[in-house]
């Protein structure tokens, strides 16, 4: 494996994200020969879970935990390799011709790959409760990424709230860590534990079993875990202050606290998938937007793959293996006679053990309606401050989808396009028109994915044709 | 059961959603012409949803000015016609030149206005330009202006011509494509994918797709379909007013008054008709980002937070085709706008109600007919 930061103008396959899928797909198209770049917008390989793996300051195994150090095993299968590893690269297009887009270092560039596998993973799913655009408000994954990356702890008291695997990883690392968590206000939904009672035997046999129930014991001996939570909010004056809630329908509760750190569970991160037109469905299990692919990663768009969380939440153990199966998938389609594949049926057999009890965990910690639609003034679009009330009156209008709605209210049209919003947009709009999230459909994605300067864009090489169109006049 | 059985026979149908095909509706509809408006995507889907939203009769091609001219009026009191006022706000447009000789040929154009009679193009020095427009190059050395252009929202707009139409009688179906036409007795027949309908008159407002119709009608045009890209920053500090063109260079700029700066200029994105889809081409968005800095040094740290490209037609002269078709009886044409339709559209809509109802409009509108390309006289 290279980190040289010059980009050549041609690869065979280009890989975006270095987490444990992408890794894994550039380890097999490399391997095999294949040129291979793999971009990555953060200073080091391992995504997000993952993250800092060969950099991070946290020194002590029990903080991070075992599973942590896991993420070295997938930096070693590429150091062999000839795969180009670019740090600090930030891929903000991505045509359906190939064509990418892509600044490093405030430089922007244009690079063409015969095939692109996205591996872009997954992102908080917006937890959208009164209060919660308050500074000391964050995610729980906000919290753990600047634990991984730089040692940084939240200071003062902490409450965490939500559901979901992560959560308790994160209360875990924290107390590890020496922090002050307070409380855990568990927001599982009684309904969605009763549903998934059916698929607790499967999940029995998963490989993160032994580890969740351990976890969570550990975490359940030093902090109070309060459950069946609704009706939380934080409050404060420009700060975080109280944070209310009731619990089991009973009166409204209040605590003080300096941080909230909030995680209703992950979804797929689709922004550059839907900027190039890929075909998306609705997963009303999972509630979210999910590509639709094959089980090697291969998408409506020819010639583009996703592979890991970014094609359907399952895990890192699952997204390497399916990082594994889009590397394969690429190498077939250039080279058919390479050597050095990996067994197809192995790594299949490897994905089947690691989706195991899956069902289980998306039926438990699905978040319940009153935390995905929000109410009243609560904001929904962060960047330009809109609140639910706003939106609703909006589709009063006739207003059918968040792209008409954008004419009326800026709603997704600031810094951050709807990265944030988009699904709680979505399910607040077919919720107040009685169709489903599917019929409502999602923002029209458009590259800048992420936004890049006027002067990066400028830097560009001159092009023939802009020559000509001034000639025209 | 056909629809046009189930229920009463509307006078016109007019195919195609965008701003030209919900004016024409609109129009129709106020002179209790009894309309049908068909839309294959939904109604300001394409370039009239998402261009910049000029409302300029700076530099229009001379055969345009008086339907320009006309439909400016039309824009001053908008909320009168459709309900809403389209957010239209009239700061000006101007276009900038950066040497003397561009200044002169500025200079010729304004005189040549001057002499058709009519009086919206005015030429200003350097010092006027520098208080206009503080943030300007130094180097700009006089411009052309039109101070009552301005710039509207196109979505709200074309959707407002919609809502208005539709309170006024007017049926519009959206998400239905039309698949064939033909003339039976005194009637067309429009086939769709959601049944037939028919009317002794049709309007071909299709944009992009319109050259398909006029095919149809054995008149083929030379349609060219194009996707013309555009970007947004994120929020600025406020630092111009009105909208800023450039006389040597392609470039469309206009600051919002959320401080939002909306860049183009006509660069092509990659269109497919068939699929909706545009691909970005950057290498020209780097021109365009260029030309932004080189005319504006503020912009060089702006942040680009969205690009994009509506699908429209072209014609090879660059005006529209507006008229009856010649091959057809009860067929009008209004297309072929060629990235400049937006300002024009309230006027449209109005000559064609006016050769509809009345066979003859005041506005000239002699250099628009089908009848200019030789494949339609070839055929």
């Amino acid at each position: 494996m290279t980190t040289e930061p010059e980009l050549k103008s041609d690869y065979d396959v280009a890989i975006v994200g270095a987490g444990p899928a992408g890794l894994a797909a550039a380890a097999v198209t490399a391997g095999c020969g294949l040129s291979t770049v793999l971009l990555d917008e953060n200073p080091g390989a391992g995504g997000q879970v993952y993250r800092a793996i060969e950099t991070t300051p946290v020194r002590d195994p029990k903080i991070l935990d075992r599973d942590y150090t896991d993420g070295q095993d997938l930096i070693l299968d590429l150091k062999d390799t000839t795969a180009q590893h670019v740090r600090n690269a930030v891929v903000w297009s991505l045509a359906q011709d190939g064509e990418i887009g892509v600044s490093i270092d405030g430089r922007a560039h244009m690079l063409r790959a015969k095939r692109t596998i996205l591996a872009t993973g997954a992102m908080e799913r917006p937890f959208p409760i009164p209060g919660w655009t308050l500074p000391g408000v964050m995610t729980a994954g906000g919290a753990q990424t600047l634990l991984k990356a730089s040692g940084i702890v939240p200071e003062g008291r902490i409450v965490m709230a939500g559901c979901g695997p992560l959560l308790w990883l994160c209360a875990y690392q924290l107390l590890q860590a020496g922090c002050n968590v307070q409380a855990i206000l568990d927001t599982t939904d009684p309904a969605a534990q009763r549903s998934s009672i059916r698929h607790a035997a499967r999940f029995a046999t998963s490989p993160y079993v032994t580890k969740g129930v351990k976890l969570m014991a550990a975490v359940r001996r030093k902090i109070r875990v309060i459950t069946g939570v609704t009706a939380l909010a934080a409050h404060g004056d420009g700060q975080l202050e109280t944070v209310t809630y009731s619990a089991k329908l009973g009166p409204v509760d209040r605590m003080t606290a300096d941080h909230l750190l909030l995680h209703h569970g992950v979804i797929p991160n689709v922004n550059l998938a839907m900027s190039v037109g890929i075909s998306h469905t609705w997963d009303d299990l999972q509630l979210c937007w999910t590509p639709n692919v094959d089980s090697f990663g291969t998408t409506s768009i020819s010639g583009i793959a996703i592979a890991g969380d970014g094609a359907g939440i399952a895990g890192a153990l699952a997204a390497q293996c399916r990082g594994r199966l889009a590397g394969i998938a690429a190498v077939r389609a250039i080279e058919s006679n390479a050597t050095g594949l990996p067994d197809e049926l192995t790594v299949r057999r490897d994905l089947t053990h690691a989706m195991r009890g899956r069902r289980f965990l998306d039926h438990l910690y699905r978040p319940s309606r009153a935390f995905r639609i929000p109410t009243g003034d609560t904001i929904v679009c962060r960047c330009e401050e809109i609140t639910a009330d706003q939106i609703k009156a909006t589709v009063a209008l006739g207003v059918e989808g968040p792209n008409q709605m954008k004419s009326f209210l800026r709603c997704g049209m600031g810094p951050c396009q709807g990265r944030l919003c988009g699904t709680t947009v979505t399910e607040l709009i077919a919720d107040v028109r009685g169709v489903s999230p599917q019929d409502v459909g999602y923002y029209r994605l458009r590259p800048p994915v992420k936004p890049i300067t006027l002067a990066e864009l400028a830097g560009l090489p001159q092009t023939e044709d802009a020559t000509k169109a001034v000639v025209r006049l | 059961m056909s629809e046009a059985t189930r229920s009463p026979l509307p006078d016109v149908i007019v195919i195609g959603g965008g701003i030209q095909g919900c004016s024409t509706a609109l129009h129709l509809a106020r002179r209790g012409v009894k309309v049908l408006l068909i839309e294959k995507d939904h109604v300001g889907r394409h370039a009239s949803g998402v261009n910049a939203g000029g409302v300029r009769r700076l530099g229009r091609h001379f055969a345009e000015v008086p339907l320009s001219v006309a439909s400016m009026e039309i824009w001053q009191s908008i909320k009168d016609l459709v309900d809403d006022d389209c957010g239209f706000e009239s700061h000006g447009q101007i276009k900038v030149a950066e040497t003397e000789a561009e200044l002169a040929t500025q200079r010729a154009r304004v005189e040549r206005t001057r002499l058709l009679g009519f009086t919206h193009e005015e030429l200003i020095g350097q010092a006027e330009l520098r208080d206009l427009v503080p943030a300007i190059a130094p180097n700009c050395v006089g411009a052309i202006i039109c101070r009552s252009d301005g710039a509207a929202m196109p979505y709200r707009t074309t959707l407002a011509f919609k809502r208005k139409a539709e309170s006024l009688g007017a049926r519009i179906l959206e998400g239905v494509h039309v698949t064939a036409l033909k003339h039976i007795g005194q009637v067309w027949r429009v086939e769709s994918e959601d049944g037939t309908h028919e009317a002794p008159i049709i309007v071909n407002c299709a944009g992009a797709w319109a050259d398909r119709i006029a095919a149809q009608l054995g008149e083929p045009v030379p349609l060219e379909v194009i996707a013309p890209m555009l970007m947004i920053t994120a929020r600025m500090p406020a630092f111009v007013k009105p909208v800023i063109g450039a006389q040597g260079r392609t470039l469309s700029f206009k600051q919002y008054d959320n401080g939002t700066v909306l860049i183009g200029g006509g660069y092509r994105g990659r269109p497919n008709r068939d699929t909706n889809w545009t691909d970005l081409d950057f290498g020209k968005l780097a021109d365009n980002a260029r030309t932004a800095a080189a005319l504006f040094p503020i912009m060089a740290g702006a942040e680009i937070v969205r690009a994009w490209a509506g699908i429209e037609a072209r014609m090879p002269d660059d005006i529209p085709v507006i008229g009856p078709s010649l091959t057809s009886e009860g067929v009008f044409h209004a297309f072929g706008f060629s990235a400049h339709g937006f300002q024009l559209g309230p006027a449209v809509g109005r000559v064609m109600a006016e050769l509809i109802t009345t066979g003859a409009t005041n506005v000239p509108i002699d250099g628009f007919g089908i009848g200019r390309f030789d494949t339609v006289r070839a055929a």
